[in-house]
Order: C-alpha cells, then sequence, then structure tokens
C-alpha cells in the first residue's frame, strides 16, 4: 500500500462528492431531513388524548370531576355531548379515544353509600394508547376522589384523613420525566446513522463501474486496499460531520439530556460508521448499478433497524428467536450505547460488551469488504 | 517503417489464447507476436473479439485456454506486475468527467506511482500532447470528443510505459483529430513504445507497421500492410467501370482467368491471375456479352478488398474442412 496512491484516491473521491449533488444530498440533507421527520413522528408519549364526556347528572359533583378531565395535561375534551348515541358516533368517528360518562345518581349514590362509579369507554384498536388513557383516568379519578375523602374527613370533625396503608414512593432514574422522546432521539440517531452511512458508500463502487471509468481504474497498478481505504476516507470524515449534526440536533433541538462524555461519543461513532460505510462499500461492490446499490443498502440497514434494533421496541421483550436475531443488527450495539451514553452517562469501559461487539463487527465487516473488490471484468 | 518481420525481442507473445463467455468464443485460438517499438493494428468489424484480447493482455480478464506474455510476465499469473508495464486506453471514455484536465492527469500521475518530481512537467507535457493548454481547469467532460481521446492518451502514458494497449482510440473523432492522434502514436513507436491499437477504421492499418485481421475471433492474417495486399489476394485487381454492370457481371464471372469479381459500387473489382493477361483478354470477352464502354484499369487493393478475400477464403477453408 502506498501513501501516495491512497491520498490520490481520498482527493478524488472528495472532489467528485463535492460535485455530485446527489451524493451532497445524501451528505448533508438526508441526515437533517430524517432527523425531523423520525424525531417528530416517533412518539410513544399519550397526551392530550382527546376525550368526550356525557355528564348525566350536571351536579357540582359531576362537574367538578369533568374540570379535572379538562385540567390534566394527558387529556382534551373535544366534545360534551347528551345522549349515548352521540358518544357511540365520536368513538366510531375517533373523534375521541376515550369518553367519560357521570351516572345520574353519581352524588346521591357517593353520599349514601360512600362510594360511587364513573364510566369510561375506550377505543381500544390502538392498545398502547388505550392502556394508557386508561391509566391517565384512573389517576385522575383517584385524585378527585382523595379530595372527596379529604373533604367529607373534614366535614366530619377528623382533622387528618388515614393515609392509605401501602403506598408506592416512586422515584424515576435516567428519563425522570418519563419522556418517550429522551428514550428514542438516541435511537433515532443511530437509524439516520446507519441509514446515511451505507447510502454514502454505496454509490462509490458502483457509480465508477457505470461510468466506465473502473475499467481504466483497474488496469493502473492500484490496489484494492488503496482503492477501499481512499474511498472511505472522505465518507469517514462526512460521516462524522453528520453524526455531529445529528447529536448536536439531539441535545439541542430535541432538549435530550446528556450525560456522558464526548470522547465516548466520539469513540463509538468512529466504530459504528466503520461497520455501516463498509456495509455500504461491500453492497457497491457487489451490484455495479448506482440505482440497485443504494435500494439495497436502504432495504438491508432500513428494516433491521427499524425493527430490530431496539430503538422503539425493546429488545427484551422480544420472543427468544427473534431477540438472538437482533444480535445480527448493528445498530442495535449503537443504540444501546448511545441510549446509555446520552441517559446513564457511561463511558467506553461501562460500555465493554456492546463496543466489543461493535469492534468485531467493524473487523469482520472490513475484512469481507476489502477482499471483495477484484481487478477484474469477469 | 514497414517491418515484416518482428524487430528485437518480443514484447508481447500471445500463444493459442482462447476466452469464452458461456458458449460464445470471442477468441478463438489466436497466436502472435509483437516486438519492442512496434505497431500492431488489430483491424476487424465490431465484436471480432479485438476488445477482448486486449483486456487479457491488461490482466483485466481471464484467458479460458492458452498463454499470453506481456512485457515477459505471464498476465494469468502476475496481472499485477504486468499493470506497471502498460498504458491502456479503454474502449469506453473513462476518464472523470467530473474533474478537470489536471485533477485527471495530477490522479493518474499518482496512481501510476509516477514521482512527484517529475510529474508536474510530464502533466505539462501531456497537457500540450492533448493541445489543451490553457484548458487545464476545464472539466473534462465539456472537452470534445477528439481532445477527450488525446488526454485519455495522455493520461495512459504519464508513468512512461513501453507498452500501449488503446482500444479504439479514434471512434467517434472526427477525421483532423485521428490524423493528429496517429501522429502521436507515431512520436511514442520512435522512442520504443510498443503500441497495440484496435480499430475499425480500414484505412487506419496503413498507418500500422503490421496489421492482424481479426473475425470472428479468429487472427485471419497478420503482416505489414504492404506484404498482406500482396500475399493476401493471389492475383491482381483490376477496377472495371461500365454503364451495363449486369452484363459484365454475368460475362466475366467464370471467364478463364478470373479468379473473382464483385461489384464495388458502381464499379467492378475483378481478381485476375495476371493483370497484364487479362488486360489484353477481357476487352474482347466484354465486348462479346455486348460490354461496349467498359474502361479498365489495373488498381491497388485496398485493406478492405484483403479483409473481405481472406475472410470468405477463411469461411471457405473452414467449411470445406
Amino acid at each position: 500500500m502506498r501513501v501516495g496512491r491512497l491520498k490520490a484516491m481520498a482527493v478524488k473521491e472528495m472532489l467528485q462528492v463535492w460535485r455530485d449533488p446527489r451524493s451532497l444530498m445524501i451528505a448533508l440533507l438526508m441526515p437533517i431531513m430524517q432527523m425531523v421527520l423520525l424525531g417528530y413522528g416517533v412518539n410513544l408519549d399519550a397526551k392530550h388524548v382527546p376525550v368526550c364526556t356525557f355528564d348525566r347528572e350536571g351536579s357540582q359533583l359531576s362537574e367538578a370531576l369533568l374540570k379535572r378531565f379538562q385540567a390534566s395535561a394527558y387529556f382534551a375534551i373535544v366534545d360534551v355531548v347528551d345522549t349515548y348515541r352521540a358518544v357511540t358516533a365520536d368513538l366510531d368517528r375517533g373523534d375521541c379515544r376515550i369518553a367519560i360518562v357521570v351516572p345520574p345518581d353519581f352524588s346521591e349514590r357517593l353520599s349514601d353509600s360512600g362510594s360511587s362509579s364513573v364510566q369510561a369507554i375506550i377505543d381500544g384498536t390502538d392498545d398502547n394508547t388505550a392502556n394508557l388513557a386508561l391509566g391517565y383516568a384512573q389517576a385522575v379519578v383517584s385524585g378527585f376522589s382523595s379530595d372527596v375523602q379529604i373533604r367529607f374527613s373534614a366535614s366530619q370533625g377528623q382533622w387528618m384523613p388515614r393515609p392509605p396503608p401501602l403506598s408506592i414512593d416512586a422515584r424515576v432514574w435516567f428519563n425522570e420525566d418519563l419522556e418517550s422522546r429522551n428514550f428514542i432521539i438516541p435511537g433515532v440517531v443511530a437509524m439516520v446513522m446507519a441509514l446515511v452511512g451505507s447510502q454514502l458508500t454505496s454509490l462509490t463502487i458502483s457509480r465508477d463501474w457505470e461510468r466506465g471509468t473502473m475499467e481504466l481504474l483497474v488496469s493502473t497498478p492500484v490496489t484494492p486496499m488503496e482503492v477501499m481505504l481512499g474511498k472511505l476516507l472522505p465518507y469517514f470524515v462526512i460521516g462524522f460531520l453528520d453524526a455531529a449534526l445529528c447529536l448536536a440536533f439531539a441535545v439541542f433541538w430535541f432538549e435530550v439530556p446528556f450525560r456522558g462524555t464526548i470522547l465516548t461519543l466520539f469513540v463509538t461513532t468512529a466504530l459504528f460508521l466503520v461497520v455501516v460505510l463498509c456495509i455500504g462499500y461491500l453492497i457497491s461492490v457487489m451490484i455495479r448499478s448506482q440505482l440497485g446499490a443504494s435500494q439495497i443498502a436502504l432495504l438491508v440497514t432500513m428494516l433491521p433497524t427499524a425493527l430490530l434494533s431496539g430503538y422503539t421496541f425493546p429488545i427484551d421483550q422480544m420472543p427468544a428467536p427473534i431477540r438472538a436475531i437482533t444480535y445480527l443488527v448493528h445498530a442495535r450495539y449503537y443504540v444501546t450505547i448511545l441510549k446509555s451514553v446520552f441517559l446513564k452517562g457511561l463511558g467506553v469501559f461501562d460500555l465493554a460488551g456492546p463496543v466489543l461487539a461493535m469492534v468485531i463487527y467493524a473487523a469482520v465487516v472490513a475484512v469481507f469488504a476489502s477482499r471483495a473488490f477484484r481487478k477484474r471484468l469477469d | 517503417m514497414s517491418a515484416a518481420q518482428p524487430k528485437g525481442e518480443p514484447r508481447i507473445v500471445v500463444e493459442g489464447l482462447v476466452k469464452r463467455f458461456g458458449s460464445f468464443t470471442a477468441v478463438d485460438h489466436v497466436t502472435f507476436r509483437i516486438a519492442e517499438g512496434e505497431i500492431v493494428g488489430f483491424i476487424g468489424p465490431n465484436g471480432a473479439g479485438k476488445s477482448t484480447t486486449i483486456r487479457i493482455l491488461c490482466g483485466l480478464l481471464r484467458p479460458s485456454e492458452g498463454r499470453a506474455v506481456v512485457a515477459g510476465i505471464d498476465v494469468t499469473r502476475d496481472p499485477e506486475a504486468v499493470r506497471q508495464h502498460i498504458g491502456y486506453m479503454s474502449q469506453k471514455f473513462s476518464l472523470y468527467g467530473d474533474l478537470t484536465v489536471a485533477e485527471n492527469l495530477r490522479f493518474f500521475g499518482s496512481i501510476y506511482g509516477v514521482p512527484r518530481a517529475v510529474l508536474g512537467e510530464r502533466m505539462r507535457f501531456a497537457v500540450e500532447m492533448a493541445g489543451l493548454s490553457g484548458r487545464e481547469d476545464a472539466l473534462v467532460s465539456t472537452l470534445a470528443g477528439g481532445w477527450k481521446q488525446r488526454l485519455a492518451l495522455g493520461c495512459a502514458i504519464l508513468h512512461r510505459p513501453p507498452i500501449l494497449f488503446l482500444d479504439e482510440p479514434t471512434s467517434g473523432v472526427d477525421p483532423e483529430s485521428r490524423r493528429r492522434f496517429w501522429d502521436l502514436i507515431h512520436a511514442l513507436a520512435a522512442d520504443g513504445v510498443t503500441v497495440l491499437v484496435s480499430t475499425h477504421y480500414m484505412d487506419e492499418a496503413e498507418y500500422c507497421n503490421r496489421v492482424a485481421l481479426i473475425n470472428q475471433g479468429r487472427l485471419v492474417a497478420m503482416g505489414s500492410p504492404v506484404e498482406l495486399k500482396r500475399r493476401g489476394l493471389g492475383g491482381d485487381l483490376l477496377l472495371i467501370e461500365t454503364d451495363a454492370l449486369g452484363l459484365a457481371l454475368a460475362a466475366l464471372e467464370g471467364a478463364p482467368g478470373v479468379r473473382d469479381v464483385a461489384a464495388f459500387g458502381n464499379t467492378l473489382h475483378v481478381l485476375v491471375d495476371a493483370a497484364a493477361l487479362a488486360q489484353r483478354d477481357l476487352p474482347k470477352r466484354l465486348a462479346d456479352h455486348g460490354v461496349a464502354d467498359a474502361r479498365i484499369a489495373s488498381i491497388e487493393p485496398t485493406l478492405e478488398d484483403i479483409f473481405v478475400r481472406l475472410v470468405a477464403t477463411s469461411a471457405a477453408a473452414g467449411a470445406a474442412s
């Protein structure tokens, strides 16, 4: 391997990227677009769940209860109706996800028997949102319920209401506000880098084949290793710029807390870039058309990363065979690392497991990539 | 110039070379030698196997059978070593269109390992040779065909290779540019560079020291243009001009001393055993068949005549055996 040839390859490739609008777009615009799309698009929090209310009593007490729903950030009252038929219509149309119905004898039963209930009709098509909505509704009602109890105790002349016998003293670590965004955005960065990284290099070799420039290149004394390193080097730099862009976007725009060190991020991102760039290069060597190579690169990175990297769907809740497959998904390790670095502030040594896995991954892919390119036409 | 036999040591040796793509035989038992400083032309129609042979010699394709030795190195055994000694111009233009003239030259100079100390001077030479002085910063994709080809040649000789493979370097280039291109090739050969150049322009064969006629993967004949013309026909060529072309054709076919008659435009090319004899006998025979206005002249055969003739005889020989 000669440094002069390596440098010539790298400079040539850089000039070509700089002059090729398609490459430049992938390099600079795609990561930002994907950060915005995925960052805003994927949101597992149920806030402002649309509610419709049907108050069949119209008492002071029932109105006070419904005001609680109105005040909650988790709900937004979108419709106030006065028939069951209207409730059904709202749920059918999807105007609301949950309907709260206060029975006509709500206050009466409360004062008679000391206990009463309200009805919640929930649209269960999206089980996740339904579960969350039910939980939130229970929380609102139980809050109201203890207020009622306190007032009742006070009216009976008891100064201190009896506390419930058992309670949980909950304290949330790492993602204190339980914002799903904090959990997802680091994963989005991994996803974007996986996509962009292999897209960038998927065009390099196929472009030379398509334009006919490869025939001359392979007739020169340049070695396959010089070709590979010379072509990857500029994209490594671009990839780092993209990663910095995405990470900065995560911290400053989405305001995900960042508790780790830049160095950890630097080391692990470099490793991940080697993996994704080599995968793109490998595809580019095997598929001699630019369009084909970029499609294949998209296919092999998009689906596994979106579904099996753990960026939205937790891996430990997957069935065992699927979980076994996730070990083959490169982004799995980077997702784990980014989440830990962002939210837990872990360093390289705390993350020895996934880091080692990425080192092995990078080594294997790099060996395959370096051997794939043959200086022959047949 | 018209060296009939290779002078000096052979730089390219090809023996029994065969290349098959599936059931198609692109190169069919080709054998030849090329000496130092020779310009050898591969002449033949498209798909004759010229490019395939050149690609094998560059180490880009592996031969199915036979042996190819370039600069004393077996191309199958050590293609990388061969690449240090050769310059190659592929059939399809293969410089980088999105790089400038200077950037292309610098890139290929570095890839070929031209020392930095001489690269600048070699680049200047290449730019001058291509007639691109002052346009060093132009993107190559904006250049016209002739300039592109000369620049590609410039790139191929940056590292001063002793052997040059040029695959249809002049296709799609205007005649003036083609002449200039051949001047460059002659200048290189004068410096001892061995040149193997393919073309489908028959007239370009005249620029070569030796010509290899190739058809359907087979080497039909090889020799200097003069030698091929003399040997290839096995007789003399007469040109007959007449208004009664059909009558004349019928009169001459099968006539004693006439080997072959072929229509060339609105004239006849007649191959005879001996020109002197025929010029005495033929006017009478033509007149007997009602062709009164025939003008007969002895002409030099072109390589195209030879090629057509040789392909016909080799096909006949192939059918007979």
